[in-house]
């Protein structure tokens, strides 16, 4: 595939811990397992961990820094994922790099891994300052995460003025830990309140589910393994309309458990059985 | 949700707080995306009053100039009760060397309107960030 058609997309939240690594990481393992060849490139060069919850913080060998000063190739830096070889990471350089990084060097990187790769996702550092601003220069396209709270909101107002004033098209929206006992109580932001708010079509939404601690535990995000867990499908979903497929959106006020789902639910995630 | 809440929401004596939320994340984007600090807001706001009030007479106690953003876009609201029009209008006030016109009373009431800018934008706010944690404490 030619850097024509390869899709490079920013995955960015302004706040921090609102899941972008996370989001990263299972989008690129379920774009990988749809078929296509994935780079997932760690723009976060102050705080790295996109390699941590991959689980492959120890095959690094060189980093974006290095490909940059031109001391490896860009096949030596990327990291091939054992079990979705589909998957590649392009690790992030020291935390000095900072310094001296400037978008054209991200656009360089990006460029580059785009001539390799069906798409390249750019997790981008928290915040609206230069780290950002880099991550950015280097995409078309973006995917704001923001959870159903009012600073993470607020935080994705001020990045999707950013995103528009920098041109990239199609922001798209991932509503992340959405938990629909408290929508259905309103004691939480609603789906459609946040999307009307942020004027952004939704890509996606992923429920609150304590199977996404257990596989940042593991290093094995959940997209991998054939888990049934309500993340998963919600990162899968996401992976699906991304490339083009039609999946409806999930309705939360029909996810809100009665006692015997929410039983089954725990013995799923004690035994890990089915 | 405790019971004391349940009941309390049941007897409508409280919002749930994702409405809340709703409300006061209006509020705070459109000043974010407006970029006008309060100061200013509250000086254009006094502008517009003086010009509307060389044509007409206005309630100047239930004038409302506020905010408001909808799909991205924000836009300015002011609601300026017209007591009665005025036959001629008043002449333009360009310098502060010029006498305020007579038969209004723009200085007295212009501060009476200083304290209805209170629920958008509170003088003591620096700065737009800092509106979110004053409307915070409001309700």
């Amino acid at each position: 595939m030619t850097s024509a058609t390869a899709r490079t997309i920013l995955i960015c939240s302004g706040k921090g811990g609102v899941g972008k690594t996370t989001l990263t990481a299972n989008l690129g393992i379920a774009l990988a397992r749809l078929g296509h060849p994935v780079a997932v490139l760690d723009a976060d060069f102050g705080l790295r961990n996109l390699d941590l919850l991959l689980g492959l913080e120890n095959r690094i060998v060189y980093t974006a820094q290095e490909v940059l000063s031109e001391s490896c190739r860009l096949e030596q830096a990327l990291v091939r994922h054992k079990q979705e070889p589909n998957l590649s990471l392009l690790p992030a350089g020291n935390p000095r790099m900072l310094e001296w990084l400037t978008p054209e060097d991200m656009q360089k990187i990006v460029a580059q891994l785009a001539e390799r790769f069906d798409y390249v996702l750019i997790d981008a550092p928290a915040g609206v300052e230069q780290g950002f601003r880099n991550a950015a220069a280097a995409a078309r396209e973006a995917i704001v995460v923001t959870n159903p709270e009012v600073s993470a909101v607020r935080d994705a107002d001020r990045v999707i003025g950013l995103l528009h004033s920098m041109e990239i098209s199609p922001v798209q929206l991932v509503l992340n830990r959405v938990r629909p006992q408290m929508m259905a109580n309103q004691e939480m932001l609603s789906v459609d309140e946040i999307t009307e708010m942020l004027a952004l079509p939704l890509l996606g939404l992923v429920l609150e589910d304590q199977q996404v601690i257990v596989s940042t535990n593991r290093g094995e995000p959940l997209t991998l393994g054939d888990v049934a867990s309500p993340a998963a499908k919600g990162y899968r979903n996401i992976a699906r309309r991304l490339d083009g497929e039609n999946v409806p959106l999930l309705d939360p006020s029909k996810e809100r458990r009665g006692l015997r789902a929410r039983l089954l639910n725990k013995l799923r995630q004690t035994t890990g059985l089915f | 949700m405790t019971l004391i809440d349940f009941l309390n929401r049941l007897l409508g004596r409280e919002k749930p707080s994702g409405t809340l939320a709703r409300e006061r994340l209006q509020l705070v984007l459109a000043h974010d995306r407006s970029d006008l600090n309060p100061e200013l807001l509250e000086q254009m706001r006094r502008e517009i009053l003086e010009v509307v009030q060389r044509y007409v007479e206005i309630d100047i106690e239930a004038c409302d100039v506020s905010l408001e953003t909808e799909d991205r876009v924000t836009a300015l609201l002011a609601n300026l009760p017209i007591r009665r029009a005025r036959p001629v209008p008043l002449p333009r006030a360009e310098t502060e060397s010029e006498s305020p016109p007579e038969d209004t009373t723009p200085p007295e009431d212009l501060t009476a309107s200083e304290e209805m800018a209170e629920p958008v934008a509170p003088p003591q706010a620096a700065d737009p960030a800092a509106v979110a944690e004053v409307g915070g404490g409001e309700s």
